[in-house]
């Protein structure tokens, strides 16, 4: 009886220091929350109001309730009478920038995977020098390597010079203006996004499990593709994404490397806000772009989560 | 290594305090990429003491929509003609009525009644000029003066065209080809004009601003350009010749205006003043390589720029049209044709 009054003491300080704990991280964490609700979410509840507004005559908006923005991206008026009908323009461009940014993701994994397993089988000092050299580029503005890149491939660019000198081919090679030329633009700019998380599931890795491979007459490839794959995947499903979500809504790559004949989803939203003078709608591709990042997002938390409920 | 980064500290910070010391006020001009003559900021900084920010754009809507987000802190903007009647309409301008300054004498009386602002009460000609396209003799040797060589190409230039990445330059020549007027809304003239661009398209190599660059860099033979710009692109490649296409070409004229709630207006104002003397007009001219609409300007040009065949148009040449700005039902169709085109 005696000893029980000391220890309800006991727990209701515990209790109270709990509650103080509780109250502390609260204010600490407050102007976290607090700019982040400022810098992104405000700025997109602005975007989804805007989309639902009346274009004004040059630029901006009225205020008047419309959904023409997100009917638009689907059908047009046609161009010459008023009938609805179904507009592949914008939809194809969606199409083709997603077409890109999967090239781009695939060609960053194919030179990525391999840069990040011969960073993580290097010895542990020089591993830092290897992983300095692959963030090196990030020390220039995106802006200036996309140019540099631009002099490099151009049809008397380094490339097409020193293949022409080497008389390998006799008229430089078209590769400035196409899309080959915004694959590589991606490629590079967004390369380093591939190898880092690669190689931090990679430098975990327990190698002496790829022996093991071997021990057991698994070939090269078979461990590769059993082993240091699986093993490897966060980072590769990470990597993919880090990698195809910007790729999606590349601005500066196309514009510069593409030549500007075809749109893609971000020159396309920047136009809406410059010549074509219709903010909602570029509110609304904005938006819908920002829909299918999310929905790829989703596929893949959900694949993650099938993969633990299988493993379990 | 941390020396040498604390020496460029203390040089940057030294650097940083004198030029703040030496300004008396500022004066932030938003004018179109490479644009500004150097020398005649520098002159006007000079003068009047006054530190000049300059920062660019590449086209009259990419600079109304950032002028229209508010509170760009810039004083000066150089809208085109039909830009500058946008916004005076949209209340965008100071009215800073330079036909009451001291140099307004100097406004060659042409350029004073205009349609974008009778009188001149809110801007002052900066640089007029016409937009054709430039084509490199030395790769093509036929006639030049036809806009077929953009949109009907010979052989050896297709592929090796570049076109303004601008809606209203590219379905204007579009227009003129077909024979029809500008601003048009006429369906089914204008159903022509896209069938006509996207036949076309597989034939141009890029759609850019950058007109200059793509020729000298030989990206391309042929380019959609201003004429100051083709003067100094044949700086660099002498083979070029500007057009003077006998279906047409479009004349404009850039003013030099203020924006409303301009940070700066007294030196912005001076800046107008400043502009309509002769000598920094010429300063400009020489550097933009256009005319200015500025008497005696001619003076404190460059001799070259009083007989280049960009500046000076031949007497078979038709009159430049000076295209005013469409309604909007024209600009929603415009828009259309420029998604469709480039989808």
């Amino acid at each position: 009886m005696s000893d029980r009054e000391p220890q309800s003491a006991l727990a209701a300080a515990i209790d109270q220091n709990k509650r103080n704990e509780r109250v502390t991280r609260a204010w600490l964490l407050a102007p976290a929350l607090a700019i982040i609700l400022a810098i992104s979410i405000l700025p997109l509840g602005i975007t989804v109001v805007y989309s639902f507004l009346t274009p004004g005559t040059y630029g901006g908006v009225t205020w008047e309730f419309s959904t023409d923005s997100y009917v638009q991206f689907l059908f047009q008026r046609d161009i010459f009478d008023d009938t609805l009908v179904f507009n592949s323009a914008y939809v194809s461009i969606f199409l083709r920038s997603i077409g890109l940014a999967l090239g781009a993701t695939l060609g960053a994994l194919i030179l990525g995977f391999p840069t990040a397993y011969f960073i993580a089988t290097k010895p542990r000092e020089q591993r830092n020098i290897w992983l300095f050299l692959i963030t090196l580029p990030f020390w220039t503005n995106l802006l200036i390597r996309t140019y540099a890149m631009l002099l490099i491939i151009r049809d008397e660019g380094i490339i097409n010079i020193m293949l022409m000198k080497a008389g390998i081919i006799s008229s430089p090679l078209t590769i400035l203006y196409t899309d080959t030329a915004v694959f590589i633009g991606l490629i590079y700019s967004f390369l380093p996004f591939m190898v880092l998380p690669i190689y931090a599931s990679l430098e975990k890795l327990d190698f002496s499990l790829v022996e093991a491979g071997y021990d057991l007459y698994a070939n090269r490839l078979k461990v590769l593709f059993h082993v240091i794959v699986p093993l490897a995947k966060p980072g590769i499903v990470a990597g993919c994404i880090l990698v195809f979500i910007p790729g999606l809504g590349a601005y500066i790559t196309p514009e510069l490397l593409g030549g500007g004949k075809k749109l893609m989803i971000g020159n396309m939203i920047a136009m809406q806000f410059g010549a074509s003078r219709n903010w909602p709608f570029g509110s609304a591709a904005a938006l819908i772009l920002m829909a299918l990042v999310i929905v790829v997002l989703l596929v893949n938390a959900l694949a993650a989560r099938r993969g633990a409920s299988n493993n379990g | 290594m941390k020396t040498v980064l604390r020496l460029l500290a203390t040089a940057s910070a030294v650097a940083f305090a004198s030029s703040a010391a030496m300004a008396a006020g500022e004066l932030n001009v938003y004018n179109w990429g490479n644009y500004t003559s150097p020398e005649m900021i520098k002159k006007f900084e000079e003068k009047f003491d006054v530190k000049v920010n300059l920062d660019g754009y590449d086209s009259n809507e990419a600079m109304l929509a950032k002028v229209k987000a508010g509170d760009t802190g810039y004083d000066i903007v150089v809208p085109g003609d039909y830009m500058i009647k946008v916004m005076i309409g949209e209340g965008l301008l100071e009215e800073v009525k330079p036909n009451e300054m001291e140099n307004f004498k100097n406004v060659d009386p042409n350029w004073v009644d205009v349609w974008w602002d009778p009188g001149r009460n809110y801007s002052i000609p900066y640089q007029w000029g016409t937009t054709s396209f430039t084509v490199d003799t030395a790769v093509y040797d036929g006639d030049v003066d036809t806009l077929a060589l953009l949109f009907d190409p010979p052989e050896v230039l297709k592929g090796r065209i570049n076109m303004l990445n601008d809606m209203n330059d590219v379905i204007n020549a579009g227009l003129r080809y077909l024979g029809y007027g500008r601003c048009n809304g006429n369906q089914d003239e204008l159903r022509e004009v896209l069938a006509l661009l996207s036949k076309a398209k597989p034939h141009w190599r890029t759609m850019d601003y950058a007109v200059i660059e793509k020729l000298t860099s030989k990206d391309v033979d042929i380019s959609q350009s201003w004429n100051g710009a083709a003067m100094r692109a044949r700086a660099q490649r002498p083979t070029l010749k500007y057009a003077y296409p006998k279906e047409g070409f479009t004349g404009w004229m850039d003013n030099v205006a203020v924006l409303k709630g301009a940070p700066n207006l007294d030196n912005a104002k001076l800046f107008i003043n400043f502009m309509m003397d002769p000598e920094n007009a010429g300063l400009t001219s020489n550097f933009a390589r256009y005319a200015n609409g500025i008497l005696g300007s001619d003076k404190f040009m460059e001799p070259e720029m009083l007989s280049a065949p960009e500046i000076v148009m031949p007497a078979s040449a038709p009159a430049p049209d000076f295209v005013t700005p469409c309604p909007q039902e024209v600009v929603d169709l415009y828009n259309k044709i420029w998604t469709q085109l480039k989808q």
